[in-house]
């Protein structure tokens, strides 16, 4: 009798589950690790930041039916691929090795990157001062593909999500991290972040950093690539891009 | 074991042959152009795998054997904290703890600004220790319970028979006791060193770079997502093989 | 009692957890119920593909036997993390083509489904196992009886074998729906959002680490126990007129 019911349960989850297809949701695949003030959840389980209203106004903007599906960030290129989300939004850098794989739409902002370190610590945002450091980066981002080429004499660590990079340095287990300085002016302000400070931009190279943020698409979807590259020219000129950035940042963080 | 006669049975053959197109078909149509550049560092997580695999079964049996023998035969004051122990390890994923220890730890490091100066900072800003400590604690947790049940099942007959030759109780334990429930548990180590090897991938979460962890970089250095898995199988497959034929060896051994 | 958190320090952690925002204590039993439904799902996938594996591994052909075997084998060998990886990568992305080639559209997988099936397929490997040693466990006679009474196969199987060999499954399943509950956690490396992903996102967004793992830790060790009682009971009920085990242990 009890085998029967969790037999029958089972089944009945799986043929639920496999029915269940809409065509024309477009999947706006997220980090599901929190990445603050650009998308986190909150304590009533909402997804909130700029990014999430920014993503909200492109689709709104580009007539689709988005829905943000969190997937795990070291995961999201297999997961565009694999075709489980359909365009991803997470503050992904456009660079040459990701577009072998994927394809970008325009940009919808840029940020340098920086490297972070405790105050009292004299550190240049250079190979040689950070040679023998301890450096922490997130994985699968520009930011390690960085670290590796250029802090060749310094020990990096590999984090998951920026948040834990970002932990070990408040509690001193790494002198420098490299990231995004939008995301890094949040930390560096916030309680914990007080340790700290932004010890300048890393020189830039291109090949590596990109050129800006863009919603990745699945190579050869150019309809939804098209759509996404229409949302994001039509938030930028009716002003909705300035709104929301003016709600999160005193600075603007796009240009041409 | 399986011998080589009773591997050419037809069916067998058959399923070898397909096994074999399989392989073949992996090794052209795949993409493994990326060994050659990632072997060293492969190398030196999979030797990061095996000593830290090595050093906790250790010390974890170390720790089984007091947790096993307070339960068994141990005063309430003993007991009671062991049973508890071994409940808590039992009844929680390893992920949480090992980030409990990890990370919940070095958030309350700030508050102490003495321990960066302490002797044992080298060693606290480093991963490796947490993770030790983890995997330890967790293998003494299960083993512990096996032990317990080892201890109690010593013949009692033995244990009078020593007592009324007058042996003290540390010899009695020692000659005794000892060696009998170590026998006992011998069939059930391999199995459990199995599981702690499978539980080793678990430690890549908090930086430390063991065989996993290389596997990772590889996925998010150059987007393949398959080959670097099927691979990583196959090596703790044969790892665990290497475990199961060491246990058998030892046990003959020990059961002459 | 806030008299109480006061003295001991804890009233911001009481804080952080109630349940009401700004307390993170819903996000937690969110991810908690998540947990569960997945751990739940799995443990019945995992029975079913155990059920028939035991009877394809102990009545089935040698071909079907060798790729049970093969199958098991593998499995316990590999690292559920790395199978979990593989399964949740492999298994969506062949569905998909799968469907697609058929020409049907792209078939919807939700987190929880995703989850079910990969540690269903892990749950799977270890039930078999367990049930196969349940099965041979009944004794013989009790099945050559139903089947001289002309029960056909199948009913022999509802009817006899299955009751008569609850009480020898009950403490290896009760140890694989441990496993699956505490394997659900590894779901937070692939971005399932459940009891450990949702702790890490507290965790994170509020910098309480200590506090948020240590409530995700009690919460798992409270299905635990709670678990422990209940399978004690269906142990004690599937073993209802059997003499008892322990009373030749002296």
């Amino acid at each position: 009798m009890k085998v029967k019911t969790i037999l029958a349960a089972t089944v009945a989850a799986l043929t639920l589950a496999a029915g269940a297809a809409s065509a024309e949701q477009v999947k706006i695949g997220i980090a599901a690790e929190a990445y603050p003030p650009f998308a986190s959840v909150d304590s009533s389980g909402t997804w909130v930041g700029w990014e999430i209203e920014v993503i909200d106004a492109v689709c709104a903007a580009a007539e689709l039916d988005c829905v943000i599906t969190p997937v795990a960030w070291d995961g999201i290129i297999p997961s565009l691929t694999g075709q489980q989300i359909d365009a991803i939004m997470a503050s992904m850098s456009i660079t040459e090795e990701r577009s072998k794989t994927i394809d970008f739409s325009n940009a919808y902002y840029n940020t340098p990157a920086v490297i972070v370190a405790d105050k009292s610590m004299d550190i240049e945002p250079t190979p040689e001062s950070l040679a023998g450091k301890i450096i922490g980066i997130q994985a699968s981002t520009i930011h390690q593909a960085y670290a590796q080429a250029y802090f060749k004499d310094s020990e990096i660590r590999v984090y998951q999500t920026q948040d834990e990079a970002n932990q070990d340095l408040f509690a001193g287990r790494i002198d420098a991290t490299q990231a995004d300085s939008i995301a890094m002016a949040d930390f560096v302000g916030s309680d914990a972040g007080g340790c700290c400070e932004i010890k300048g931009p890393v020189a830039n190279d291109e090949a590596i950093l990109g050129k800006g943020v863009g919603a990745g698409t699945r190579k050869g979807d150019d309809a939804l690539q098209t759509a996404l590259n229409a949302g994001i020219a039509a938030i930028l000129a009716d002003g909705t891009h300035e709104k929301i950035t003016a709600r999160y940042f005193n600075a603007s963080i796009y240009s041409e | 074991m399986t011998t080589l006669k009773s591997l050419m049975v037809p069916h067998r053959i058959v399923m070898m042959l397909l096994f074999a197109a399989l392989v073949l078909w992996c090794a052209l149509s795949l993409r493994w152009d990326w060994i050659p550049k990632y072997a060293p560092l492969a190398l030196e997580g999979l030797w990061t795998t095996i000593w830290i695999l090595a050093l906790t079964t250790v010390l974890g049996f170390l720790l089984a054997v007091p947790l096993g023998l307070a339960q068994a035969i141990g005063p309430w004051y003993l007991s009671i904290p062991a049973r508890t122990f071994c409940t808590i390890i039992r009844g929680t994923p390893l992920l949480l703890q090992i980030w409990l220890l990890y990370y919940g730890l070095g958030s309350l490091f700030p508050q102490f600004p003495w321990i960066r100066s302490s002797e044992l900072w080298p060693y606290l800003r480093q991963a490796w220790p947490y993770a030790v400590l983890a995997l330890t604690l967790s293998y003494a947790g299960y083993e512990g319970e096996v032990m317990r049940g080892a201890f109690s099942g010593v013949a009692k007959g033995q244990l009078e028979a020593a007592k009324s030759f007058g042996m003290r109780r540390f010899t009695m334990f020692r000659r005794i006791w000892l060696p009998q429930a170590v026998r006992n548990v011998l069939p059930t180590l391999g199995g459990e060193t199995i599981l702690q090897l499978k539980a080793t991938p678990l430690v890549a979460t908090i930086t430390v770079i063991d065989i996993y962890a290389v596997s990772s970089r590889v996925r998010s250095d150059t987007f393949i997502v398959y080959e670097p898995l099927l691979l990583l199988a196959l090596v703790y497959m044969v790892i665990a093989g290497l475990i199961t034929l060491a246990f058998k060896r030892f046990e003959n051994q020990v059961a002459r | 009692m806030e008299l109480i958190l006061e003295t001991l320090g804890l009233a911001e952690s009481a804080q952080l957890l109630s349940l009401s925002p700004p307390g993170w204590g819903a996000n937690l039993l969110r991810g908690l119920v998540n947990s569960l439904k997945i751990a739940f799902g799995a443990f019945g996938f995992g029975l079913l593909i155990g059920l028939f594996g035991a009877y394809g591994k102990l009545y089935g052909g040698p071909v079907l036997r060798d790729l049970l075997a093969i199958y098991t084998t593998v499995i316990r060998a590999v690292p559920e993390l790395v199978l979990i990886l593989i399964l949740y990568y492999v298994g969506t992305d062949l569905i998909n083509k799968a469907s697609s080639a058929l020409g049907y559209g792209r078939i919807e997988i939700s987190g929880v489904v995703a989850g079910i099936w990969v540690l269903g397929i892990v749950q799977g490997a270890y039930s078999i196992e367990v049930l196969r040693g349940a099965i041979q466990a009944v004794p013989p006679g009790q099945i050559e009886a139903a089947r001289a009474f002309g029960m056909p196969p199948i009913m022999t199987m509802w009817r006899v074998t299955i009751p008569a060999m609850m009480s020898f499954a009950t403490p290896g399943l009760a140890n694989l729906w441990l496993i699956a509950t505490k394997d659900t956690a590894l779901l937070a490396i692939v971005g399932f959002s459940e009891l450990t992903l949702e702790t890490r996102q507290a965790a994170s967004s509020t910098r309480a680490y200590f506090t948020f793992f240590l409530a995700a830790g009690a919460l798992y060790l409270i299905v635990t126990l709670c678990s422990g009682v209940v399978f004690a009971w269906i142990e004690k009920w599937a073993r209802r007129g059997q003499p008892s085990l322990r009373e030749d242990r002296t």
